[in-house]
């Protein structure tokens, strides 16, 4: 088979705001050959996405082409005129965006914009183009393909979008389709129709492909072989099945070992005599946002009679997707949504719907960390200031006890002791989330509710984070709550489970135990979820009917 | 347009007439609370009480001041603006050609500067970071900066007085021809323009670049688009709503805020009469010219608004 591109020595460079120079991608080359499909992994900073865009002959504002050259079908992307780069976008190699929601004009229908290839460079008529659309949108498996057209971008779901983006790509039937990242955003129901969708519409075209991903299962079902970056470098090329069974380089190696869910080893359960009163008690709690209706239920209603109880030095993991209430229930437990109906009943107390009228000692108890760690901290204090807040407004401190604590502080949660002095902007995102961490620890609580606290980090960053937690529980006795959408990371840290879907809570269960019967919703989840095996997204049987009875699509 | 829309366009509607009343309210308080009595104004400092207090009656000033409010008020929406003190007619018809003179100078610079300031607002986003787009900002930040009795006088002295190509003064109602008005009205709309392009200019060239920057854009670019697609196809309708709002607040300067310009050419507008009527202390003159500074106000901005929610697209 014939490359049908050559990457040599590409180098590509960015200008801080500050005016320096960074290299960000240092001498990279590679090949792909003729309907091959090839993934760049790679953490965040690592230069996957970069490398793809230079494929289109495109930097970044701010990033330049330095060095190098791109070959696409022997012509070099970066020596070419804008205008003759122009030409080849679209139609010999085209794109499909991480964010599918926002790379859709929200001031034109879907049509017009999948077609728009085909007008820009004048392919053919628009009633062919328009045919075309409706049978790539039949093939990527899309619902109503005859009129899905004529809405806009908003008024279809997040999995159409993605969808619809390919439909996008294809229309001009390029050479090269680039993937960037273009499941990242979707739930794991869905995912799996996306995956499939776009693995059979690649496979019929005989296209090559361009797949970016932090996401090795994912990449396992649909790439032939991957390149595995970091820091702008290549570590490692080699055919999916040897990188996933036989990885040569260390940092690839530490790719995977961070993706296999280390099981958490659970303290026996308490038998029903030795059993203490729970530290956590929800009883029957609904609430949701918009007027109260007549029934005395608000108009959307995001927790539907949930109920649960944790134990004193035990994890409880909140799984569900996007939607299914879990965020809310964290919201209600720490008062910021008061419920309209049920109690939360904290270490022997009923505490007041609302966090105001809570007592100062019950909201030091009771401690929450946030998903995006950097909207969470106050950018123009510094860590220190921001870590002295909980101390003097629970503790009453003095500046000295402060200053002292904070350090102690910042050693439990693993950061240099200088981190005090800086600001938020100046640490990495798993930094700012283990300050975030300390922030709660200050406190000294008894539970920590984690809204999703991993799932805007890296996935090696994100393993040491659950390892600190661990850590924590062993020497300061704490409780979690643990929300996210990611079963592995509820598996690595929790000891029981509850499955959320559509505001109601359809299983409790021990972590471990996901194989076994359960509730339709949660078999249909927990067998979505990609594993590190080529052969799975092939042989993965869904049951059609609950497919289609839960994956919102 | 659906029902979502047509909700939204009359809340607009009715918080305007609200705000109208309140505005009315404002303007009424305001100019009883001026110092001074109008009677003892009008009937100079030798007055006799009982003359001062017969006119009071006259003039119904003994009745509570809610009470006038109303009846002012409610002469406004007849179209009643009551009498003016200084010369006895009514201010209605004191205003109505004045009107029509500032809306014809207000349209013709409408006409003159917002195509100019838009195209200059859009061509400077295209072109971000150019000589071209360096250039326009610079002017139009210099032009914004210089106070306009400055542009006005130098514009006089330059073209009427050194060069004598256009007259010094504006008289409106001396126009018989269309070379006429152009040598009556350019320096008062050059002036202007100058004035209100300025802001024109930076908010379009703002909001353009603002959706030049989204990832919607950046992918019409990966489809191949070109420049002149990627601004006029997928940024500019994205940037209505900015762009309509800059022009509304701009184009609102130019019926209460040209006092300065039709001072310095002597251009008989409502802005120089109300600065007559406070002078004369002709006090239903001036509220009727606040008045009506305030409606053309509303009225730009809620007309920008209801556009800005007309073209959104997610309201479709």
């Amino acid at each position: 088979m014939a490359n049908l591109v050559e990457i040599r020595d590409l180098k590509v460079e960015a200008t801080s705001d500050a005016g320096r120079v960074i290299e960000i991608i240092r001498g990279v080359s590679f090949d792909i050959a003729e309907g091959e499909i090839v993934a760049l992994i790679g953490e965040s900073g690592s230069g996957k996405t970069t490398i793809a865009l230079t494929l289109m002959g495109y930097a970044r504002n701010g990033c330049r082409i330095s060095g190098g050259s791109v070959s696409l079908d022997g012509r070099d992307m970066v020596r070419l005129s804008e205008r003759e780069r122009a030409a080849i976008r679209g139609t010999e190699v085209s794109y499909v965006p991480q964010s599918a929601a926002a790379a859709f004009n929200p001031a034109q229908t879907i049509m017009d914009q999948v077609v728009e290839i085909t007008r820009i460079h004048d392919l053919m008529p628009r009633a062919d183009a328009e045919q075309r659309a409706v049978s790539l949108f039949k093939a990527l498996n899309l619902p109503n393909p005859q009129s899905i057209g004529s809405r806009y971008p908003h008024q279809v779901s997040g999995g159409q979008l993605q969808r619809l983006s390919a439909a996008m790509a294809l229309i001009a039937d390029p050479k090269l389709v680039i993937f960037d990242e273009p499941t990242t955003a979707l739930d794991v129901t869905t995912q799996i129709e996306v995956l499939r969708a776009f693995k059979s519409v690649m496979k019929k075209g005989g296209m090559s492909g361009v797949y970016v991903s932090h996401d090795l299962a994912v990449v396992a079902q649909i790439a032939d072989r991957i390149i595995v970056l970091k820091g702008g470098e290549i570590q490692e090329v080699g055919a999916t099945e040897q990188i996933l069974t036989a990885p040569q380089h260390d940092y690839t190696r530490e790719l995977l070992s961070a993706f296999t869910p280390k099981q958490h080893a659970r303290p026996q359960a308490p038998t029903a005599a030795a059993r203490k009163p729970p530290l956590l008690d929800v009883l029957d709690i609904s609430a949701g946002y918009g007027p109260i209706q007549a029934d005395g239920l608000p108009l959307m209603r995001a927790l539907k009679s949930v109920s649960f109880r944790l134990e004193e030095g035990r994890n409880l993991g909140v799984i569900g997707e996007s939607g299914c209430g879990k965020s809310t229930l964290a919201r209600v437990i720490a008062g910021i949504l008061p419920q309209v109906k049920g109690d939360v009943i904290f270490d022997g107390r009923q505490l007041a719907r609302s966090a105001a009228h809570r007592q100062k000692e019950e909201l030091r108890k009771l401690q929450m960390v946030f998903q995006f760690a950097d909207t969470a901290l106050n950018p123009s204090k510094s860590i220190g200031d921001i870590l002295s807040r909980p101390l003097s407004f629970y503790h009453g401190m003095g500046r000295r006890q402060q200053e002292s604590r904070v350090c102690e502080l910042l050693d439990m949660v693993r950061l240099p002791r200088a981190v005090r002095h800086r600001r938020a902007s100046e640490l990495s995102g798993g930094q700012k989330q283990r300050v975030n961490l300390a922030r709660a620890l200050a406190a000294e609580p008894k539970l920590i509710l984690c809204d999703e606290i991993t799932s805007a980090l890296d996935t090696v960053v994100a393993a040491a984070i659950l390892d600190l937690l661990k850590e924590l529980q062993r020497e300061l006795g704490l409780s979690y709550m643990f929300i996210s959408h990611d079963l592995s990371t509820v598996q690595a840290i929790c000891d029981e489970v509850i499955v959320m879907y559509n505001g109601e809570k359809v299983e409790e269960m021990a972590t471990g135990l996901e194989e076994g019967p359960g509730h339709p919703y949660s078999r249909l989840l927990f067998s979505s979820v990609p594993k590190l095996d080529t052969r799975w997204l092939d042989s993965l049987e869904l049951d059609p009917e609950l497919v289609s009875a839960f994956a919102r699509r | 347009m659906n029902k979502h829309v047509l909700h939204l366009v009359l809340a607009r509607l009715v918080i305007a007439l609200i705000t109208l009343v309140i505005v009315s309210f404002t303007v009424f308080a305001a100019t009883v609370l001026l110092p001074g009595d109008v009677v003892e104004i009008l009937l100079g400092q030798a007055a006799t009480p009982e003359a001062v207090a017969g006119l009071r009656a006259a003039m119904h000033l003994d009745d509570p001041a809610i009470w006038r409010f109303l009846q002012w008020f409610a002469g406004i929406f007849t179209g009643d603006f009551g009498i003016s003190y200084a010369n006895n007619m009514p201010v209605a018809d004191l205003i109505g050609p004045r009107l029509l003179n500032s809306l014809k100078l207000a349209g013709i610079t409408t006409v003159f500067s917002v195509p100019i300031a838009l195209t200059l607002g859009i061509t400077a986003a295209m072109w971000r970071g150019s000589w071209f787009d360096r250039t326009v900002t610079v002017l139009s930040i210099g032009v914004v900066s210089v106070p306009e009795f400055m542009v006005a006088t130098s514009a006089v002295l330059v073209f009427a007085v050194y060069l004598k190509w256009l007259p010094a003064l504006s008289f409106a109602n001396e126009i018989h021809s269309f070379g006429q008005m152009l040598r009556v009205y350019a320096m008062p709309v050059i002036t202007l323009s100058f004035v209100i392009s300025a802001q024109m200019i930076r908010m379009t060239r703002a909001a353009v670049i603002e959706t030049l920057n989204t990832p919607y854009v950046e992918m019409a670019l990966l489809k191949g688009a070109s420049r002149s697609r990627l601004v006029l196809k997928h940024a500019l309708p994205n940037a209505i709503g900015p762009i309509v709002n800059a022009v509304a607040l701009s184009l609102s300067y130019l019926l209460g805020g040209v006092i300065i310009v039709e001072t310095i050419f002597n251009y008989p507008g409502v802005a120089k009469l109300m600065v007559d009527a406070v002078s004369t202390r002709d006090l239903p003159l001036i509220q009727t010219c606040a008045m009506l500074f305030c409606i053309v106000y509303l009225f730009l901005i809620t007309t920008a608004d209801i556009i800005a929610i007309v073209s959104n697209p997610r309201l479709k």
